[in-house]
């Protein structure tokens, strides 16, 4: 089938890409977490590159501004040793008006073996994969999905904490906005922790039941029970639509203070997926301190995402499906 | 390690039948005195020495050659043994995309290589591609004065210019056999295709 024949109709092979954390099973996330420890070990030696991506090449498409992000995947494209390509909206013939559509097939006529795909709109990614052949993995689309930050979320905690079975993991603020937060329910669910959504209702979704989760209008009972307290950006041009009073009255009720943070239990985790607010969601010291692993997930960024790039570029793993298809 | 992926990846995949018992376990531990007394010959002793196990099949057999090491030259618990390091060739093989590859284990190198005299450590010697992918991967981590290369089997059918240093047994094979190393002995047999 050639790419313009394809329509919105067309299922997509959600296994040959990373589009949502719902497309992947337990063992999955297992598996790739586990091909992580092999790239944080990459990441420490003297020359952190191998030739694992010898030849391919990977695009980041940012429809949407970010950083970390891209630089992340950037980084970890280049680690193995893959060609990278960036694609900044502001620099682009989308602003002289070609659709997303005429932008892909462009760029995939150029030879692209990855699209990392970044846009305000949720299913973007999902849309994109349907118009090519390449690979595509979801940076964050819309109020959506951003997958590699749940893998990298739970990395993390993993590392920390040995399996999350059973662990309670409390995720704190604007969840309604939020694709990390939509990611890392189902990712910490899917591995069996407890996740409890801690806002106040204007920042929650309408309706919540279809998660396995528990919600609290309130930090401070919560505190003392979780294994993990993972803050979410508060956004402040949410302000404008009147949600929360004041962002000072926000932190009166949901900021991590510094008094807040000393009622965690000693082992107890202190994430947030960054930019941080210092002073709204997060103290500035609570930052600081020995069992907040911020920095640690940033770091922990680039090697879930070579692995992410490795398992769907260089692993072969279509190459079993095929055979097994074919025995 | 060559072996054990064939074993189970597909195309290749199958079970591993057994049709005759090549070397035992006294026949290993004889196996691996007399590559050990072979690498202090060559080395003049052991100073500057690093064993590195390949994953995975090579691991055990690099521990057991350097306690059987620390053995012969009399070092006990309280002095330095000898390194032991352990490495994965996957993300340095030249088969990525072209059948499933993929890092079972960590790769871990406790030493600076730079000047050292690294033996390569692994169970059966085939193809000499994981080799290849191993000498590479060496060189990302240091530059060593000699590397060298010590295997349990050498069953033939290079495909690349590559030797053994030290051999524990030449065993001619078919190119369809299948070789299979532990501890306890060495097997020679089939695929059974499942």
């Amino acid at each position: 089938m050639t790419a313009r024949l394809r329509n919105a109709a067309t299922p997509v092979d959600t296994s040959r890409h990373l589009l949502s954390v719902g497309d992947l099973d337990r063992d999955q996330i297992a598996e790739l977490l586990d091909l992580t420890d092999t790239f944080v070990e990459v990441g420490q030696r003297s020359i952190p590159k191998v030739p694992a991506l010898r030849g391919r090449t990977v695009v980041s498409l940012f429809f949407e501004d970010s950083t970390r992000t891209r630089l992340s995947f950037d980084t970890a494209a280049k680690r193995l040793s893959a060609d990278t390509m960036s694609f900044g909206v502001s620099s682009s013939s989308v602003n002289k008006g070609e659709s997303v559509r005429d932008t892909i097939e462009t760029i995939e006529a150029m030879g692209i073996d990855a699209v990392i795909v970044r846009h305000s709109s949720s299913g973007v990614p999902a849309q994109i994969a349907r118009w090519t052949d390449a690979v595509v993995v979801n940076a964050g689309d819309g109020w959506h999905q951003h997958p590699t930050q749940a893998l990298l979320d739970a990395y993390t905690a993993r590392s920390h904490l040995g399996d999350l079975e059973g662990r309670s993991i409390a995720i704190v603020g604007d969840v309604k906005h939020s694709r990390v937060a939509r990611s890392n329910i189902e990712m910490f669910t899917a591995l069996g922790a407890h996740v409890t959504l801690v806002a106040p209702p204007t920042l929650l979704p309408p309706d919540t039941t279809a998660w396995d989760v528990s919600v609290s209008h309130e930090l401070d009972p919560v505190l003392p029970r979780i294994d993990v307290c993972y803050l979410l950006r508060m956004q402040s041009e949410r302000m404008t639509e009147a949600l929360i009073p004041t962002l000072r009255e926000y932190t009166a009720g949901f900021g991590l203070t510094s008094e807040r943070a000393d009622r965690l239990g000693a082992e107890a985790l202190i994430m947030h997926p960054g930019p941080m607010n210092r002073g709204v969601e997060i103290a500035s010291e609570v930052a600081e301190r020995p069992n907040a692993v911020i920095t640690e997930q940033v770091a922990n960024g680039v090697a879930v995402r070579m692995a992410v790039l490795f398992l769907l570029l260089g692993s072969g793993r279509h190459l079993t499906q095929v055979h097994e298809e074919a025995s | 390690m060559a072996e054990r992926e064939r074993r189970l990846t597909r195309p290749y995949g199958g079970v591993f039948v057994a049709r005759s018992q090549v070397m035992d376990v006294d026949d290993i531990h004889r196996a691996l005195r007399r590559m050990s007394h072979e690498i202090l010959e060559r080395n003049h002793g052991l100073d500057d020495v690093v064993l590195i196990g390949l994953q995975t099949g090579g691991v055990q057999l690099a521990h057991a050659l350097a306690s059987t090491l620390e053995e012969i030259e009399e070092i006990d618990d309280t002095e330095d043994g000898v390194p032991v390091g352990t490495l994965d060739v996957a993300l340095y093989r030249d088969d990525i995309g072209i059948r499933p590859v993929l890092p079972e284990e960590v790769t871990a190198i406790p030493v600076d290589l730079d000047g050292r005299v690294v033996v390569l450590v692994d169970d059966v010697l085939f193809t000499g591609r994981t080799i290849r992918a191993a000498l590479d991967a060496v060189i990302d981590f240091g530059r060593p004065r000699i590397v060298q290369l010590a295997v349990m089997v050498d069953r033939g059918h290079r495909e690349l210019p590559i030797r053994p240093d030290f051999v524990g047994k030449n065993l001619p094979t078919r190119r369809d056999e299948l070789v299979d190393v532990t501890m306890q002995g060495v097997e020679l047999g089939e695929l059974q295709k499942s």
